[in-house]
């Protein structure tokens, strides 16, 4: 078989390069983020096919059958898993790519003549098995394998320290003299450094980290390409890396938080470990036919989705209540913070699941002067984001976060599973307000108890 | 391809990088980390270089192994984020175009 001109093969690189970068951007709309996902499908399968067509390869029988073996695999997966449980998926995709770039990086040691590129092998194998490590931790919490609160124990910074520390060591010597097994425990620090840095993160930090920990396997995918001088690797891996890191930035702004905090917040004690604590004041609980009959007879209602709702599968329950109410001539929209759901953006897609119009999702900015023109403002499973302590006590942990203003609205009404405070583990005073009346229980069934109710009105 | 080349090619990148992200809604972020996620699995074209010129029975085996943890990242990745924009997609042709389409169609 005549082997690919060189120049084509560049050539066919930058194509599959140009499909990226467009890719990413057409992800900036969602009219064309579909096809925006497809143009980056076709420029991956551009450079596998290039690459099979520009190198003497050998073993290309078992090649092509660990590729229908991956396929066979993740395909399936990714069309059944159910959208609330997406954000582990994109976990564990991730994993999976920062342990194969390691892997790559570890067997081209053996061709490593010179320290700079012994020095992109060190920072792949680092970087990727921190990434394969802290996305399995992060898979692990996420599916509740493992508590989602933040795992502390005495002398883990010295712990975390020691393993750095021995980590650069390694890292020098395989610089120095390319040596194999001191590769091997490179892999193994990394992976214990991965998951020394997952484990303390809690709760709702856990997206954000999945974020970083995305840019991260983009980097080593960058450097795994410095090692094979493929170019193609490096713009795709430097791609992801640095809208990794944006987009990263952008969550934790979301949030009030700073990504150094979240990461090493719970070593300085500071963390969003959560409390219990549960105030003795007194709150005015209401019954689903209470919240049916002021939710029906009002001429605006806004409905606000949180955390409480996706963990109950309440979609698609609050899309029917939407619709009922709708067609009692109610205007009904859904307020939908920057970081509702399980990681930013999950909440449009849970609703988009539900086949809630899209024009009826308002993003922050958009929704929040409307709060006042609102008879109700529905807040179902969501806490945190609606707190008004981010504008008035600067004390608080979540001070400066943007957030939805329900305490506009005429009327507030909570759907909560108890009176517990949210991630940030601080009491929403808004709770207290005389406007405010809560129904407790499982969102899903109270959703489907106010949705009986207000049909039979 | 020189140091210099690879390190310009970089840097450029890094700039593309952000620039394309900075102007998106944080409505797609969840796919839009979905997609960035598939990108990377581009790691595969480096696995297969490496599966390819392995000599050894255990490189090889390592390296089929990273053959199968990439396209798990490559074809999951795509698949998982053409299926959370499909529901964008599928949900405006329950709600607005088919009315469009009877107003319009002959």
């Amino acid at each position: 078989m005549t082997l690919l001109d060189p120049v084509w093969t560049a050539l066919l690189y930058l194509v599959a390069a140009v499909c990226f970068i467009l890719a990413l951007r057409g992800l900036s709309s969602p009219r064309t983020a579909r096809r925006g996902n497809l143009i980056g499908a076709l420029g991956a399968l551009i450079a596998v096919v290039t690459v099979f067509l520009s190198a003497r390869l050998e073993n290309i029988p078992w090649i092509l059958g660990a590729i229908a073996l991956g396929s066979a695999v993740a395909a399936p997966v990714a069309r059944r898993v159910r959208m609330t449980q997406m954000p582990q998926l994109v976990a564990l995709f991730n994993g999976v790519g920062g342990g194969a770039a390691a892997l790559v990086a570890l067997l081209e040691l053996s061709h490593a003549d010179n320290p700079w590129v012994r020095l992109a092998i060190v920072f792949t194998l680092l970087v990727g098995a921190v990434s394969f490590a802290g996305s399995g931790v992060t898979f692990a919490k996420l599916q509740e394998l493992m508590t989602t609160r933040p795992v502390l124990f005495p002398g883990l910074p010295a712990v975390m320290a020691a393993v750095l520390l021995a980590a650069v060591a390694a890292a020098g010597v395989v610089i120095a003299t390319g040596s194999p097994p001191l590769a091997v425990v490179l892999l193994l620090l990394g992976l214990a450094a991965g998951i020394l840095l997952v484990l303390p993160v809690g709760g709702a930090d856990v997206p954000i980290v999945i974020s970083l920990l995305n840019a991260f396997t983009g980097l080593a995918v960058a450097a795994s390409g410095v090692v094979l001088g493929n170019v193609l690797l490096v713009v795709a891996g430097t791609l992801v890396g640095a809208s990794g890191t944006i987009l990263t930035r952008a969550m934790a702004a979301a949030m009030g938080r700073s990504v150094t905090g979240i990461l090493f917040g719970a070593f300085r004690g500071g963390s969003t470990a959560g409390s219990t604590a549960v105030s003795e004041r007194p709150v005015r609980s209401s019954s689903p036919e209470d919240v049916a009959v002021l939710l029906g007879y009002a001429q605006r209602v806004i409905i606000v989705p949180g955390y409480g709702l996706a963990v109950a599968q309440g979609q698609h329950t609050a899309a029917e209540l939407a619709q009922a109410l709708e067609s009692r001539g109610i205007e009904v929209d859904f307020a939908i913070h920057p970081v509702a759901g399980r990681m930013p953006g999950h909440m449009n897609v849970l609703l988009a699941e539900a086949n809630v119009p899209y024009e009826s999702l308002k993003e922050m900015g958009e929704i929040n002067p409307e709060f006042k023109t609102a008879d109700v403002a529905l807040v179902v499973g969501a806490n945190d984001v609606v707190n008004p302590a981010a504008k008035t006590s600067s004390g608080s942990p979540i001070y400066g976060m943007p957030i939805l203003e329900v305490a506009e609205a005429r009327q507030v009404v909570f759907l909560k599973r108890s009176m517990r405070p949210g991630f940030a583990g601080i009491e929403n005073d808004l709770l207290y307000e005389p406007q405010t009346s809560l129904l407790f229980g499982d969102a899903k069934d109270s959703l489907a108890q106010v949705l009986g109710a207000v049909k039979a009105l | 391809m020189d140091g210099m080349s690879l390190l310009t090619i970089t840097v450029l990148a890094v700039f593309v990088g952000f620039e394309v992200v900075s102007k998106v809604s944080s409505t797609l972020h969840t796919p839009l980390m979905s997609g960035a996620n598939a990108i990377h699995g581009i790691i595969l074209v480096g696995a297969i270089i490496v599966a390819g010129q392995a000599a050894d029975p255990w490189v090889l085996a390592v390296a089929l192994l990273a053959v199968v943890l990439a396209t798990a990242n490559l074809v999951g990745g795509f698949v998982v984020t053409d299926r959370m924009l499909h529901m964008f997609h599928a949900r405006k042709e329950v709600g607005r175009n088919p009315s469009a389409g009877k107003v319009e169609g002959p």
